[in-house]
């Protein structure tokens, strides 16, 4: 160790000249709007307007192409990149409509094929909707099948939650739209990393692309894609592609490569050709990896079904906007609980089939072998025959064994809402006391306190301190970052956003490490404490909101308490990871030297962990970050703010692209310093 | 069948290598061709940031051979290996197969040549870890385009030959590295090729599952007569399987030969350290401290064959007081032993 402090001594010589100059830069550079070393002023403010005009450019005016135009019947010039992504939108929406219709019932495909008068002329020309007992019990014998009477049972559960609670339909909606988005985003996120992984070049053209794709607020994609692709669904399931696909990307190159050169070559040896390589050697192999992305995949869509309502998409994510903004704590947790019970059902399966395997020795006959589609048929006609049964039974319009609707199935809400009304009651003045704490003796003085860093100061600070943890590289991409946001015109907000996220960081750090190094202590508490992780991780961040709400109400405390919770998930799951990867063998040398359990915490976990650890907290800066920026929904004054106002601007497309930039290069600077330091670290500690 | 008779037909030969190069870099080929196609001082390569993998390998393996391929890590033995099977490409030379020219084939060729004639063996088992035991074994028949039905009957006959039976429904995971590598064997053994690799098969098993695991490989060898080539670093393991031995350091072949004559006679201060203390009367036949009878000699009237290891004949030999006559396969006396001869080759000074 000593000898590490010889060498640690002149970095921390460094950063204390870094403090200082800092100090004095803080101390005698004059706060005023015309002093350079104050702000810097907005030189690349014409930005956004620069990228609206081009986004114009292209959608109306290059390249036109004539298209017939079946209305007018005669030929026209459109704009050959408007055409495209009209065509995209038509696709998307045809396939979206045909699943919701066999969940839902309608007439949409239909009419795709003849007209609307065909329908109106022909009242039978329309898809009746799977009774929800048929889905259920199909559901369930999907999950018997591939994993067995648990899988069904969680799965039954799932839906029949789904059904009685009278969420049904728009259950089916935002299903509709994953099982469209989801698809799609995996085969896309498989291509694109089975091509990185088959060129370097394609792999370092995209890896930046993937860091910022991951750090940009999913709120910025929603204006382009607006722009692009209009509004609905379709427009919906896009922008959920975008932000679903790069984590697939990336878990499909890791996968890849993680392939052991020897089973590749044995996969040659078989005499594969390359596309047998590629689809029964390769990815089969890295399947590990390839469904994590899967379910990262399936996790994201669930997460982003109620950012996508902002743009139209109907569903679970649009009801429960509504409820969130009514304030109406109940009936949004029974959403967000539908929304979690989807993506954990949803996961499961996908899980379960890619793990299905082949009974070679069973003889079946020709009953056995169609048992699950035979069954199925049967289930169909109980169905159908019940729900037939229902119109005569339910005479008053509402026939529960078709669908039940929302306001006439269960609902706890009145529940919740009392609970709520109790708290309020009960703890009122404890919770306002520490709520007004909170807000006047910690953040509104941390919030001052970022404002009134000069820039100068700040850019020393920030470059200074990346140039001593990681060196010269890294400080230029770090100062080029931090330049583009000081030369927008949003530095004071991001300054706001770098506060709370900051502060949450620090919160969840402490916690994270803590409680992570105190699970790491038993193997049982371990594997508990990542359950738990695992659990919470499923949960699409706007869930966090409800419970935060109905306990603060719309504050600052609100969002820092979200951001909390949300963002402890990575730092512990990453520090228990960590400090189980101390090999044991250090921990018995650790004993035979006779250290007691503070001093091997001290001296050998924790620096053998921490590379890991750091890695942790990167993580957790992400997360902070995207939930900073949804916290906007409750009312922050930070860069969140302007990219929602973006969303309802018309020519908003320039501000949310360069707002989005601006959040994504605050993690990016954080993400350059944290993983080289840690990857260096690995390296000298010869863990990498 | 004797291997001195196909060694006396080049012909026969079902590898043969000439010249071949492996060199790993960017300007492998350039610097190569730079200096003439050889390379006689491999630093001048490193500092060009090139590194010399196989350096000029020439030799040939009859038909039923079993050559091993034996060298420390870094050696270029695995390099090799991978030029003949060419799962890399060699840099320079000409390697046959079967008489054909492997580096000329497209992959189409290659693939089909794969599919026909070779199997390997890898170090770490390489199994598929999304398939069973018998999914694995069938995979190569499979990908053949063979029924699903017929692969997987062929792959029940392969976990019996290798004696995995009730283990078929196993996951890789759920196995023993002995078990493993005998799914491994049977794998590279569907298709009934008919040239062996194996690549350090039995590494990475414990000492007593390496031996149980030689033992194994020889007896299938006495059933199924293919042609091989074993990778090892092991000595031991390369004198016990081997017919002729191809010893390797830093790329070159120092010495290829038969077990007894790396041990009677190595040809490199190298190979002599490997020799130093391998326990002879394991290695060497009556064969070779045989010496020509000469006339009038009182004989004993035990009999030994030539091809007898010394280790299981000594006791006998060396409790005759009279020189004891060897006999060949058609039961001719060739020559006889001495107690004296034996005891100088096997306690003499070895310098």
């Amino acid at each position: 160790m000593g000898h590490t402090n010889f060498h640690l001594s002149p970095k921390v010589l460094q950063f204390l000249g870094l403090l200082a100059a800092f100090w004095a830069l803080c101390v005698f550079i004059e706060p005023d709007e015309e002093n350079w070393l104050w702000r810097l002023p907005s030189l690349i403010a014409g930005l956004p307007l620069l990228i609206n005009n081009s986004v114009d450019y292209l959608m109306y005016e290059w390249m036109p192409i004539s298209v017939w135009d079946p209305e007018i019947e005669e030929y026209e010039d459109k704009p050959l990149f408007k055409e495209i992504t009209r065509s995209i939108s038509a696709g998307l929406l045809f396939l979206i409509h045909l699943v919701r219709e066999v969940f839902l019932g309608g007439t949409k495909t239909i009419v795709a094929f003849t007209s609307w008068d065909f329908v109106t002329e022909n009242p039978w020309a329309q898809v009746p909707a799977l009774p929800w007992t048929v889905v259920t019990a199909g559901a369930i014998l999907l999950g018997y099948k591939l994993k067995g009477a648990g899988l069904a049972t969680m799965t039954g559960a799932g839906l029949i939650y789904i059904a009685l609670f009278g969420q049904w339909e728009p259950s089916m909606e935002t299903l509709s739209f994953v099982l469209i988005a989801a698809p799609i985003s995996v085969v896309l996120g498989l291509a694109f990393g089975i091509w990185a992984y088959k060129s370097p070049a394609v792999e370092t053209t995209l890896q930046p692309l993937l860091n910022v794709a991951q750090i940009v607020p999913h709120f910025s994609y929603l204006v382009p894609v607006m722009v692009f692709f209009g509004i609905g669904d379709h427009a919906g399931a896009i922008a959920t592609i975008i932000f679903a696909t790069p984590p697939m990307v990336r878990l499909t190159v890791l996968g890849l490569k993680n392939v052991s050169p020897e089973v590749l070559e044995s996969g040659m040896m078989s005499g594969c050709s390359s596309f047998q390589l590629l689809f029964k050697v390769l990815i089969p192999t890295a399947r590990r990896d390839i469904l994590i992305g899967v379910n990262q995949v399936i996790m994201q869509c669930l997460a982003m079904a109620v950012i996508a309502s902002f743009i139209g998409a109907k569903g679970l994510g649009y009801n429960l906007l509504l409820a969130l903004n009514g304030l109406r704590i109940g009936k949004a947790l029974e959403q967000g609980i539908c929304i979690v019970l989807i993506a954990v059902v949803l996961d499961r399966l996908s899980l379960a089939w890619a793990n299905k395997q082949t009974d070679y020795f069973a003889d079946l006959n020709f009953m056995r072998r169609y048992k699950y589609s035979l069954l199925f048929g049967l289930v169909f006609l109980v169905g159908v025959v019940l729900a037939y049964l229902g119109t005569f039974c339910f005479r008053d319009g509402f026939n529960y064994l078709y669908m039940i609707p929302h306001n006439k199935g269960f609902t706890t809400e009145q529940f919740w809402q009392a609970g709520v009304d109790w708290i309020w009651d009960t703890f009122f003045f404890s919770l306002k006391a520490f709520n007004v704490f909170l807000i006047t003796q910690i953040l509104m003085p941390m919030k001052s306190a970022y404002l009134s860093m000069p820039v100068a100061a700040t850019l020393l600070l920030v470059v200074g301190t990346a140039y001593i943890v990681t060196g010269l590289r890294s400080a230029i991409f770090v100062a080029g970052f931090v330049l583009f946001i000081a030369l927008t015109e949003w530095w004071d907000r991001a300054l706001i956003t770098t506060y709370i996220m900051s502060a949450s960081v620090i919160i969840s750090g402490i916690i994270g490490i803590t409680v992570g190094t105190l699970a790491a202590q038993h193997p049982v508490a371990a594997r508990s404490m990542l359950l738990i992780c695992d659990t919470f991780q499923t949960f699409p961040s706007f869930i966090y909101l409800i419970p935060v709400i109905m306990l603060f109400g719309v504050t600052d405390t609100s969002v820092l308490i979200a951001v909390v919770v949300y963002a402890t998930i990575p730092a512990t799951r990453y520090t228990i990871a960590g400090l189980q990867s101390v090999p044991p063998s250090l921990h018995d040398a650790g004993s035979m030297s006779g250290v007691n359990r503070i001093q091997r915490w001290l001296k050998i976990e924790l620096p053998m962990s921490f590379p890991h650890i750091a890695l942790g907290i990167n993580q957790t800066v992400v997360f902070a970050l995207s939930m900073v920026i949804i916290g906007a929904m409750i009312g922050t004054d930070d860069l969140g703010q302007f990219i929602l106002k973006a969303l309802s601007d018309k020519n908003g497309t320039g501000n949310g692209l360069v707002l989005g930039l601006c959040v994504a290069f605050i993690g990016l600077a954080i993400d350059q310093v944290l993983r080289t330091w840690a990857n260096e670290r690995k390296k000298a500690l010869g863990l990498a | 069948m004797p291997e001195d008779a196909t060694a006396n037909h080049p012909s026969e030969s079902v590898i043969r290598c000439e010249s071949v190069y492996k060199i790993f870099g960017d300007n492998a080929k350039k610097l190569l061709e730079a200096s003439d196609g050889q390379v006689t001082d491999p630093k001048a390569f490193q500092e060009a940031g090139c590194i010399v993998g196989v350096n000029n390998a020439c030799f040939e393996v009859a038909e039923g051979e079993k050559l091993v391929i034996m060298g420390l890590s870094g050696s270029g033995k695995s390099t090799l290996l991978r030029c003949i099977s060419r799962l890399t490409d060699a840099t320079a030379g000409r390697i046959f197969v079967d008489g054909e020219d492997l580096l000329a084939m497209n992959s189409k060729q290659l693939i089909e040549l794969r599919r026909e004639k070779m199997g390997m063996v890898f170090q770490s088992f390489a199994l598929l870890p999304h398939k069973t035991v018998l999914e694995n074994i069938a995979f190569p028949l499979q990908v053949k385009g063979i029924s699903t039905k017929s692969s997987i009957e062929k792959a029940i006959d392969m976990v019996r030959l290798v004696g995995l039976d009730s283990r078929e429904n196993y996951f890789p995971r759920e196995l023993s590295g002995g078990q493993q590598q005998r799914v491994g064997i049977a794998r590279s053994l569907a298709v009934e090729p008919d040239i062996w690799f194996l690549d350090e098969p039995f590494s990475a098993l414990d000492p007593l599952i390496r031996k149980e695991m030689q033992d194994e490989f020889l007896r299938l060898q006495s059933v199924l007569n293919k042609t091989i080539l074993f990778v090892t670093h092991d000595f031991d393991e390369a004198l016990r399987l081997a017919d002729r031995i191809a010893i390797m350091k830093d790329g070159v072949i120092e010495q290829l030969d038969t077990p007894a004559n790396i041990v009677l006679d190595p040809a490199t201060e190298y190979v002599r350290k490997f020799t130093q203390d391998v326990p002879r009367e394991k290695v060497l036949k009556i064969e070779s401290v045989m010496d020509p009878i000469e006339p009038g000699t009182q004989m004993s009237d035990l009999k030994v064959s030539k091809d007898a290891i010394i280790e299981t004949v000594a006791e006998a030999v060396l409790s005759e007081p009279r020189p004891v006559p060897v006999i060949n396969d058609q039961n001719d006396v060739v020559g006889c032993v001495k107690p004296s001869h034996v005891i100088h080759t096997l306690f003499g000074s070895r310098h």
